[in-house]
């Protein structure tokens, strides 16, 4: 085997082979290679940010849940406070009611123990005037005992 | 060191031959000389320079692809691990798509057979003269060898040694897969019972052979086509990078002409030997996804 030109000449297209693929090639690929490197670079960090959040997030939701909890206990002894206070009113009005309606009954019945007074003296007088009237006959005039008799009912 | 003038059908003798070790007729063992000690050596031989390509190219995927794997981190990749990381994605992607089987061998294997070919096929585009003028000097200086009697051929898939070897490994994989998941009724079910069927027994019973025949040539072309297609473009490749090699010595402007198109040639190169890997590990993953599959 003889070393001739042959060799050179491969080496010298290789040489330029090399370059080309250094040219056109290499730098595809290596940016390919950096782009996938920067892909997964910022899908980690990503992932890191989205797990931080997601820390703050659950901090917050407690946060949230605790102050629901104050807020629903407030409201619930607000509601109970409330709820005492109305039945109190209730019964406050409700004793209110009862005496009025109470002391109209009472009234009520004076004013119909008065009536039946007053009838039962009409009643009496009358029969009285009556009795008396039978008792002197003709004797007593009805006008001018009247005034005596009127004091009589009146005593009654 | 010889004077004589190499003949272009010398050079292109010289640049087929691998460098073979094997028993001579007398009985005494050594490298053949010529290709024609390296036939009578028969069968009973080894090619050094396919054997040995190989096998460093081998190692040092293995080495590179191990290193990565030691150093992984779940945090940005490195230079190293990122492009070791793309290349597994690609092929797990390309398994994921065309293996829909269970089996941990075949993403592996596809990974193996593609980084190891495409790395056997990126010896092609080394300059043809480079390492076997090396390989000449070394013989020459260190072993007192004729120059003429130092071959090396540096290409591992232009030797159709080491593409039947790499694809009747896949068909050694395909047929134990095929037993294994079809069971031997259900592998000779699918030999003989299709693609001819018929509901009439006799009909069917006479159908059987011609079936066998058919399925039978079709699975056999399988390694055949895996093996030829590899060797044949990576022969045809390198053939035509010798021949434009003999264009640099007959004058300036052939000179300058062969050298433009070594280069066009080496760079349209690259597309191949990627493609070359890439079909070759597509067909294993599809012929494997077959030998999974019970029709």
């Amino acid at each position: 085997m003889n070393i001739n030109l042959t060799l050179i000449g491969q080496s010298i297209v290789f040489a330029l082979f090399v370059i080309f693929c250094m040219k056109f090639v290499w730098p595809p690929i290596m940016q390919a290679l950096r782009n996938r490197k920067q892909q997964i670079a910022d899908d980690l960090a990503a992932g890191e940010k989205g797990r931080h959040e997601l820390e703050l997030s659950k901090k917050r939701a407690v946060e949230v849940m605790h102050d629901a909890k104050g807020k629903a206990a407030d409201i619930v002894s607000n509601a109970e406070k409330r709820a005492g206070e109305i039945s109190d009113e209730a019964k406050e009005k409700a004793k209110e009611d009862a005496d009025r309606i109470i002391a109209g009954a009472r009234g009520e019945i004076e004013q119909e123990i008065n009536r039946a007074r007053e009838q039962l003296r009409k009643a009496v007088a009358e029969l009285a005037v009556a009795g008396a009237g039978k008792i002197l006959e003709k004797e007593v005039d009805e006008k001018a005992h009247s005034q005596l008799v009127d004091n009589l009912v009146k005593q009654l | 060191m010889s004077s004589e003038t190499v003949t272009s059908a010398g050079y292109i003798k010289h640049h087929l031959q691998n460098l073979t070790f094997g028993q001579h007729p007398d009985g005494t063992w050594g490298l053949a000389h010529s290709a024609e000690q390296a036939k009578e050596m028969g069968f009973w031989a080894i090619h050094v320079d396919t054997m040995g390509y190989s096998v460093v190219l081998g190692l040092l995927f293995l080495w590179l692809f191990r290193k990565a794997a030691k150093n992984a981190t779940a945090g940005v990749p490195g230079g190293l691990q990122n492009f070791v990381e793309w290349i597994v994605e690609f092929i797990d992607t390309s398994v994921r798509g065309s293996f829909s089987g269970r089996n941990d061998l075949v993403a592996p294997l596809a990974l193996t057979i593609f980084i190891w070919i495409f790395l056997m096929n990126l010896m092609d585009l080394v300059p043809v003269d480079w390492i076997p003028q090396v390989a000449t000097w070394v013989g020459v200086h260190a072993f007192g060898a004729d120059p003429h009697h130092v071959y090396m051929k540096v290409v591992p898939t232009t030797d159709p040694n080491a593409t039947f070897g790499m694809a009747f490994a896949v068909f050694f994989l395909v047929l134990y897969y095929s037993f294994k998941v079809k069971g031997i009724g259900g592998f000779m079910g699918e030999l003989t019972l299709q693609p001819f069927q018929s509901k009439n027994a006799i009909i069917q019973t006479v159908f059987i052979p011609v079936n066998f025949i058919l399925e039978f040539v079709s699975l056999i072309a399988k390694p055949i086509s895996l093996a030829l297609r590899l060797f044949g473009n990576m022969y045809a490749g390198e053939m035509i990078f010798i021949l434009i090699a003999l264009m640099f010595n007959a004058g300036l402007a052939l000179g300058v002409f062969g050298g433009f198109l070594q280069l066009g040639w080496a760079i349209f190169h690259i597309l191949i030997i990627t493609l070359q890997a890439f079909i070759f590990m597509t067909l294993t993953i599809v012929y494997l996804d077959m030998a999974h599959h019970a029709h």
